[in-house]
């Protein structure tokens, strides 16, 4: 089964970059990217740029309409995502909760919607 | 063979061979728990027909499971497109034979450790932790209890509606999120069982201390918790927790009646009359924490069950040994330093040690701002200050108690005692 993975984070709790801690977390994100992709169940992964570069797209009455910023304003922001392949939900749970910055975001496990039956 | 006998055994079978028949069948059908339902209700229309015209079968469980598969397979040539899982289920037909007697293989599958397998799934997947914990309880109660839809919801005392709600809830994402229909590998079954015993515990307190209402407890729920805690025990008889709970909801559960007065009152340990508690559930108890303790790997479970047995052995208040409670509770308070575990610790060293001990040990605890209004603090604190004279507080620490109290009988319990503790001042 197909699942995405949508990690959150507040930014503000993450380590800065050039910290020690903040190398030690990027590296960890290269060996965790490593270990998915050489299980052979990543189908996709990506990281975002910070939600304030984001721009929100709504058309209304067929206005096109467009807000700086991320759709929803919240501490935990969307920061990246993998896309996985795995047997059943507890394997995508498995991978979840190895994310490297599982001690202070939160991961979303969405199944995706398989149109082949 | 008259009506009236093949209708009470249509009801034992759907009672008591239903779950597993359940258990299998979803198995069969890739873990599709709605189809599963649907095609088991199926057979039990075909059963209220076709029992009392030829007989109740020999074996109804092995009946209703082969029943129940060809009403599934009807049911998917009906929807069209599910041409493997309907070749799957046909060839597990194939060898039930033709006509719709227990074929041997049936009667061997009934006694063989595949059914145990199935009855394990099913409780893993209903519990599973990715389901929210009222949906894992009533699906618990619904698939593995037996108890319809109607009867959950009364149990729980919410709308039949809300049940159903719920029920449609955890089903449509144990399909949708890849919920596996299996007994968890073995780095994940320490954590899973523990959730499991912990839905079971949940079901049993439910019914032992009713949170709201009028009554002090709900018997149907306790016996369904305890029947749960006896199939988990007949199926992993190496966990020692697992005995743990069951001996801690046997020993809990033998002094039902004895907690409730002739007015509906509750009635504490103190109070009640030890000839009422009952003597087989606390013997089966017993033997339960026997077979935990010999495992050796203490627990929580274990603990409080052997706290209870404590009381169960004692013959009075007076007489029991509450060093050893208060031991007891000191081991599981290191193990789960809860507010409430320490509540109780501070009791039995109230009892163990003199009633300022406990006091002291209180006071410090009704600091904590999660304690503030927990009634058993309160009424315990009302206890201690009127053992050691201080009526005013006991009667100070009786108001704060009632007031925190949302359960009817334990309110007026409350009040009465507090009546009677200012009567002496």
């Amino acid at each position: 089964m197909l699942y995405t993975l949508l990690i959150y984070g507040d930014p503000s709790a993450a380590p800065d970059y050039e910290s020690p801690e903040g190398q030690a977390e990027m590296q960890h994100w290269m060996s965790y990217t490593q270990e998915l992709a050489e299980s052979g169940q990543m189908k996709a992964g990506e990281a975002l740029h910070p939600g304030q570069t984001a721009t929100t797209v709504r058309v209304r009455d067929g206005e096109t309409l467009h807000t700086d910023g991320p759709f929803a304003e919240t501490k935990e922001m969307l920061g990246g995502f993998y896309l996985i392949d795995v047997p059943d939900l507890d394997a995508a749970l498995a991978w979840a909760s190895k994310m490297p910055n599982i001690d202070y975001g939160s991961v979303e496990v969405r199944p995706v919607v398989s149109f082949e039956q | 063979m008259s009506a009236d006998a093949s209708t009470l055994a249509l009801e034992r079978a759907v009672r008591e061979d239903g779950p597993s028949v359940l258990a299998t069948l979803i198995r069969h059908l890739g873990g599709d728990f709605t189809l599963a339902e649907d095609a088991l209700q199926d057979a039990y229309a075909v059963a209220v027909v076709a029992w009392p015209r030829d007989g109740v079968p020999a074996v109804p469980a092995a009946w209703l499971q082969t029943a129940a598969r060809r009403k599934a397979i009807d049911r998917l040539r009906r929807s069209n497109g599910l041409s493997e899982r309907v070749r799957t289920l046909e060839a597990i037909a194939a060898r039930d034979g033709s006509a719709l007697t227990p074929s041997p293989h049936d009667l061997l599958v009934n006694e063989s450790s595949a059914l145990t397998d199935d009855r394990l799934r099913l409780i893993f997947t209903c519990c599973h932790p990715a389901l929210a914990l009222p949906g894992r309880v009533a699906l618990t109660v619904r698939s593995l209890g037996g108890l319809t839809t109607a009867q959950t919801a009364r149990a729980f005392l919410v709308s039949e509606a809300a049940v159903h709600q719920r029920l449609l809830r955890a089903k449509q994402k144990i399909a949708a999120a890849g919920i596996p229909y299996r007994v968890p590998p073995d780095e994940l079954l320490p954590e899973r069982l523990k959730g499991v015993l912990g839905v079971v515990y949940l079901i049993f307190t439910e019914g032992h201390t009713a949170s709201e209402g009028q009554e002090l407890s709900r018997p149907d729920l306790c016996a369904e918790a305890i029947r749960l805690g006896r199939l988990l025990a007949r199926l992993m008889p190496d966990d020692a927790e697992t005995l743990g709970l069951l001996a801690l909801m046997l020993l809990g559960d033998a002094r039902r009646a004895a907690r409730v007065g002739p007015l509906g009152e509750s009635i504490d340990l103190a109070g009640q009359d030890r000839t009422r508690w009952d003597a087989r559930r606390i013997e089966e108890g017993l033997v339960a924490l026997d077979g935990a303790v010999r495992l050796r790997r203490p627990g929580p479970y274990q603990l409080q069950a052997a706290i209870a047995a404590v009381h169960a052995r004692a013959p009075s208040v007076a007489e029991t040994p509450w060093a050893e409670v208060a031991a007891l509770y000191a081991e599981l308070h290191r193990r789960e330093p809860t507010p409430v575990v320490a509540v109780n610790l501070a009791v039995a060293a109230g009892f163990a040690e003199h009633p300022a001990a406990g006091l002291a040990l209180l006071d410090r605890l009704g600091e904590e701002p999660t304690l503030r209004r927990y009634v058993p603090l309160h009424a315990a604190r009302a206890e201690m200050l009127r053992r050691t004279g201080d009526l005013r507080g006991a009667d100070i620490a009786y108001a704060r108690a009632i007031e925190c109290s949302a359960n009817d009988v334990q309110r007026a319990d409350l009040s009465a005692r507090r009546s009677a503790a200012s009567s002496e001042i």
